[in-house]
């Protein structure tokens, strides 16, 4: 029984690591869709500055300059995003898949050429990485019972960036619901005239949100690279961009309840992982790849509205442009 | 400077060049940025594509599967739908051909299991288009995102099977086996040998032919039937389309039908062109390459070919580069495959001001055109 | 004239509330303004009248800062102002209420008005303070609105109160009201008047532009005409009458309803029988409650009512668009009801031709050329041989051609985009594809929209000559007089309920705009 219970500890305590980009790329999202600016390359973000972080970390050593250049290069992408979309109202989706591929492709090619290893980045050593952090007293805790081993197993122990992230669902939070500048964004996303003839400049405020979405999306694939791994490898995003986007859907373009679905798409990931090679009596191996493939599922079935009404910001995906 | 509409050759013609010039340029500037030549780059793609042995062949062969994905990505896109599914529905097309062959080819000869493969191919991936169609039209799922979420389900399928199910007895890696003899489309330059004109080895074969059949095919739907009138109408004014008393939820998973079926038919030229089993990830990336190819030639047949021949060439060029460059590997091609959709997509209105001037200096001033049309305010 | 051009409440001594000089405004070829001058009076309700595309609306827009102009100055209370965004025009006391609310329906109103001028980075004091200052507001002026309300949730006429009220909010001391009246009923039209003249009262300058030459008489002080994008006239309201105003609007004498002649009418083709139409909380709050209503061969049954009382729905159930509930309609004898619902294809079977009120949603598709959009519906006319599956380019130009001399539609460029041509035009495009058929009965919704007066009376000589050939017509629109001037009959609705039904003799604007409002 105990086992069973520090698996499920442990589980949980994954989920965390796990759910912590889908987390910060999801808040990225809702930056930039509730602003009206549909983002499909939250994926492509991720992966370039995952690539960045880590060939930075190794050329210069300090994983905070890796974590500096990564949110820099995503900013960059973020701006080419922007300057796509907004300024020459170029097709929102198009341009993200463009970004989607581009990196694919240029984080690959700019890594042979760095580092000669396939599109690999060397392997990095733990000081050139965000390591894990003990909270004070994890070990006398452990002792206790349930609590401790809650607050040793799950809480302390992460790296500085999973907190980020936690963080970053308060932030967003916050300024989107009690700041002046998070009205606006949102006026802009659901009626853009109305933040135009109010005398406020919707193509600013899209660039702003898009910038916003760029930072998280640089933390999150820092994260990827030299926190919760240890060096850039291709495609290492492996769709978590897509599943950020379904989690942000999910949660209605809230922060709160797309935490937690990422929480929840995070938990499915960590389990699957858990239960590799595990057997259910009689039937064999557990087909770990159903458990993958659920969030692709419940996110379609979401959509199909089966489980509740998705409705996106009504002005997404539009170019604004003045009537004549 | 007066600016000048311009006329629609130049729209569809020249603005295409204009995009991949930019693309190109870019890419080059990345290749020298990583201390190759680009231009020593560009000549050994040009030559791996075109010049070598064998390398026209290999050019066409990819081609015909960017033919296919462009296909099903323009036709969605008359309908305003955007198919990023082409993926997943090409794999899935390719389980089709396989549970067809593999259940009917000791049963029956292998010429009418590859005329049953054939359409099975597109029925399967018109199935699996028609799902995110349905739930567009009945729903109201944004299909981008359900396609995409599709081509990951349809990649777990295709593992869960080849690894489970289908697998070949005694195997250890995740493919079917081997069809029987002879079910496989003829090779190209098998028939050309045969005939007695000397071709070079390549996987280029039949589906070709079929690829070009189906360009054809694609434009008369479009441009010469009601359906495609009301498929082009529909992409337009849902609202139009219901007044002219059409349902346009049935377009729409008409329309999703189709596409999925053409993406579909590329596992022909993949599975029963060359491989002759079913394989993981045979797709490669192809369906999001149809999606430049789409764009490039602007949703029509003949710019789609042309698209087509062009990333086939990179691909195959794509690949000498490979082979012949240390620090370059094909990845570049993605690189320029992204550049390439940025321009042609999302930055497609970037030259047009600038080529607006141009041509408004060169050809002078508008006299047959009415004046712009102001937007007039809602009253009688 | 003898008496002071100026009324009495001078305004001479103060600087002019509003001065513009030699304004010209250009969209590629267009010129837009030319070399407007116009001086508006400090507290004055002044009128600015003209066509579409005369230039009205890019008019205000420039001294809202939504544009800019080309050249030209502007002057506020005398001292010059150069101000190239909307926010120098709002800081400078300038407010507009837009034809087309600029309010973010999922926002609730305090949110709404507060958008833009928040007062501080944080929300909850920046709206907290507002909301005082808005209580304020409301006293004064007579604006009562639940500042918590959804907008979305909220009637046309509060909506628009919320767009005064963000005005007022931002202390403007400039009103700029852009066709406000279309949505409104006659009363709440008064109501509206009723504030504009506190507002007055309070020292609020008000710029009014509409078409409606009623209104425009009935509240302004002075007006001014534009045509073409310059001013024609500045007049004195109390100096001038309806038919001199149109004249000046489109520079030659315009017969105000004139084209309407009594007709013999035959018998009855359409017979609607307690036809209803269920909302989407079923029988909780029907669309349609059951009508009642017959019109004959050779007749023009207009109906009446404000935009959004279940007009469009009864259209779209006569078209075939959406099955009924409840009830059925008759087309020579043939029966729909819920259980034999029929489409927009049966109906054209049947004789049914329907001209659709939202031309740029339905009637055509924008960016098709001209010839494309005359077999929009008629997609048999384009197609021949025995499968009846391929269309002929050949065929379907020829048509058109020919439907674009009948209708003198221009330019007759069966190639054109149908975006290029004026709306005018693409109505006539219309008419001429629906009236291809030869319709015994034709549904026609709002059939002057966005069209030119010439076009206009194009139009109505069109459906009058149908209706003498023996036609039966179901004319709906907001336009009461257009109703009244074409039509037989009138009926009118409100809230989905006929109110009644008027001969034409009998209908005047007064009754018929208490029954709009839902007064029996």
């Amino acid at each position: 029984m105990a086992d069973i219970w520090l698996q499920f500890l442990l589980t949980i305590d994954a989920t965390l690591r796990v759910s912590t980009p889908l987390i910060l790329c999801a808040m990225a999202g809702i930056f930039s869709e509730r602003s009206g600016i549909i983002d499909i390359s939250l994926e492509g973000k991720m992966l370039l500055s995952a690539f960045t972080a880590a060939s930075v970390a190794a050329l210069s050593g300090s994983p905070w300059l890796g974590l500096g250049a990564a949110i820099l290069v995503s900013m960059i992408f973020s701006l080419l995003h922007g300057f796509a979309c907004i300024t020459h109202r170029g097709n929102q989706v198009i341009s993200g898949l463009a970004i989607n591929i581009l990196a694919s492709g240029l984080t690959v090619t700019l890594g042979i050429a760095l580092f000669a290893q396939g599109g690999q980045t060397p392997y990095l050593s733990s000081a050139q990485r965000f390591s894990a952090i003990p909270l004070p007293f994890a070990d006398t805790m452990r002792q206790v019972p349930i609590i401790g081993t809650i607050y040793a197993e799950i809480i302390s122990g992460h790296n500085l960036l999973v907190w980020i992230a936690l963080l970053s669902v308060f932030v967003t939070g916050i300024v989107l619901y009690r700041t002046r500048f998070g009205l606006r964004l949102r006026a802009t996303g659901e009626k853009p005239e109305a933040v135009d003839t109010a005398g406020i400049s919707v193509t600013r405020i899209r660039y702003q949100a898009v910038l916003i979405a760029g930072l998280l999306c640089g933390i999150a694939g820092a994260y990827l690279s030299i926190a919760h791994g240890a060096g850039f490898v291709r495609e290492m995003t492996a769709g978590k961009g897509y599943i950020a986007l379904a989690a942000m859907i999910f949660g209605h373009w809230r922060p709160v309840p797309a935490l937690m679905a990422c929480l929840m798409f995070g938990f499915l990931e960590a389990l699957a992982a858990r239960l590799q090679g595990v057997d259910i009596l009689f039937l064999g191996p557990i087909p770990t790849d159903l458990i993958l493939v659920l969030p692709y599922v419940l996110t379609v079935v979401l959509l199909a509205g089966f489980i509740g009404r998705a409705t996106p910001p009504k002005a997404i995906g539009q170019p604004y442009v003045k009537e004549r | 400077m007066m600016r000048r509409p311009l006329p629609k050759w130049i729209d569809i013609g020249v603005m295409p060049i204009i995009n991949i010039f930019a693309a190109f340029v870019v890419a080059g500037i990345i290749i020298a940025l990583i201390g190759e030549n680009p231009i020593t780059a560009l000549s050994v793609m040009v030559k791996g594509a075109f010049v070598y042995k064998g390398a026209l062949g290999y050019t066409l062969f990819y081609a015909t599967n960017f033919i296919f994905t462009g296909l099903a990505v323009a036709v969605a896109f008359h309908a305003t739908l955007f198919n990023i599914g082409g993926e997943g529905q090409a794999m899935i097309g390719g389980l089709g051909i396989g549970i067809v062959a593999l259940s009917l080819d000791p049963l029956l000869p292998p010429l009418l299991v590859i005329l049953l493969a054939i359409p099975m191919a597109a029925v399967f991936g018109a199935i699996w288009g028609m799902i995110p169609g349905w739930l567009q039209a009945k729903r109201g799922s944004h299909i981008v995102i359900t396609t995409i979420m599709f081509n990951f389900i349809a990649s777990s399928i295709m593992v869960w099977l080849l690894a489970g199910m289908l697998m070949a007895p005694g195997q250890m890696s995740p493919e079917t086996r081997h069809f029987a003899e002879g079910v496989g489309l003829l090779q190209i330059h098998q028939i050309a040998n045969a005939i007695g004109i000397p071709m070079a080895r390549s996987p280029l074969n039949l589906s070709f032919l079929v690829a070009l059949a189906a360009l054809v095919g694609v434009w008369v739907l479009i441009w010469r039937t009601r359906l495609g009138y009301i498929i082009r109408a529909t992409g337009h004014s849902e609202k139009a389309v219901i007044y002219a008393g059409h349902d346009p939820a049935k377009i729409i998973m008409i329309t999703m039908a189709i596409s999925g079926g053409l993406a579909g038919l590329m596992a022909l030229n993949e599975i029963l062109g060359v491989q002759e089993r079913v394989i993981l990830n045979f797709t490669s990336g192809y369906g999001f390459t149809g999606i430049a190819v789409a764009l490039m030639g602007r949703n029509h047949p003949f710019g789609i070919l042309l698209a087509s021949l062009l990333f086939g060439a990179l691909y195959q060029g794509g690949a000498e580069i490979d082979f012949e460059f240390q620090t370059i590997t094909r990845e570049m091609v993605l690189m320029i495959q992204g550049l390439i959709i940025l321009f042609s997509g999302a930055l497609a209105l970037m030259f047009h001001p600038l080529m607006e001037r141009l041509y408004g200096m060169i050809a002078g001033p508008d006299s047959n055109t009415s004046p712009p049309k102001t937007k007039r305010a809602e009253h009688g | 004239m003898t008496q002071n051009p100026y009324s009495a409440k001078s305004n001479t001594k103060l600087p002019f509330a509003i001065s513009m000089s030699g304004i010209n405004k250009h969209f590629g070829l267009v010129h837009a303004n030319r070399n407007i001058d116009l001086d508006i009076y400090r507290g004055d309700i002044h009128g600015i009248v003209g066509e579409n595309g005369a230039g009205k609306s890019t008019l205000v827009s420039i001294l809202y800062g939504f544009y800019t102009a080309d050249s030209g100055t502007i002057s506020l209370n005398g001292t010059s102002h150069h101000y190239n965004s909307t926010a120098d025009a709002i800081a400078a006391g300038i407010g507009m209420v837009h034809q087309h609310f600029m309010l973010v329906p999922n926002f609730s109103v305090l949110e709404n008005i507060v958008l833009g001028t928040e007062g501080g980075v944080n929300l909850t004091t920046s709206m907290t303070k507002a909301r005082q200052m808005l209580e304020d507001l409301s006293q004064r002026f007579g604006l009562n609105v639940d500042l918590d309300a959804k907008v979305g949730d909220l009637p046309v006429s509060l909506q628009q109160r919320v767009e005064i009220l963000k005005a007022l909010f931002r202390n403007a001391s400039i009103l700029i009201l852009d066709e406000p009246t279309g949505v409104l009923t006659p009363q709440e039209t008064d109501q509206l008047f009723v504030i504009l003249r506190i507002l007055k009262d309070q020292g609020v300058t008000i710029l009014l532009i509409t078409h409606k030459l009623r209104e425009i008489m009935a509240v302004t002080d002075r007006i001014s005409v534009m045509r073409d994008g310059a001013i024609v006239a500045h007049l004195n309201t109390a100096d001038t009458c309806a038919e001199d105003i149109a004249h000046l609007m489109v520079g030659r004498p315009v017969l105000v309803e004139k084209q309407w002649h009594q007709c013999d009418r035959g018998e009855a083709v359409v017979k609607v029988s307690d036809l209803s139409l269920n909302g989407s909380d079923n029988e909780a709050n029907p669309i349609l409650s059951p009508l009642d209503f017959e019109v004959h061969a050779g007749e023009i049954f207009g109906i009446a009512g404000v935009a959004g009382n279940g007009q469009s729905e009864l259209l779209e159930l006569l078209a075939g668009i959406i099955p009924p509930s409840g009830g059925s309609i008759d087309y020579h004898g043939q029966r729909i009801d819920a259980k034999t619902p029929a489409s927009p294809l049966d109906i054209k079977s049947l004789g049914v031709a329907h001209v659709p009120e939202d031309r740029h949603a339905s009637g055509i598709i924008l960016p098709f050329s001209a010839a494309e959009n005359t077999i929009l519906g008629y997609e048999d006319a384009a197609t021949s041989g025995r499968w009846n599956m391929f269309t002929s380019p050949a065929l379907i130009h020829e048509r058109c051609s020919g439907l674009m001399q009948d209708f003198d539609v221009r330019p007759p460029n069966p190639h054109l985009k149908s975006s290029l041509f004026s709306g005018g035009n693409q109505q006539k495009l219309v008419l001429a594809r629906e009236m291809s058929a030869r319709p015994s009965i034709l549904l026609v919704g709002q059939p002057t929209r966005g069209v030119d007066i010439g076009a206009i009376e194009f139009i109505h000589h069109q459906l009058i000559a149908m209706r003498d050939a023996g036609c039966a017509i179901i004319l709906v629109s907001v336009e009461l007089d257009e109703i009244m001037s074409l039509s037989d009959r009138i009926m009118v609705m409100n809230n989905g309920k006929k109110m009644g039904i008027l001969n034409r003799d009998e209908a005047e604007v007064k009754h018929i705009g208490l029954l709009m409002a839902g007064v029996k």
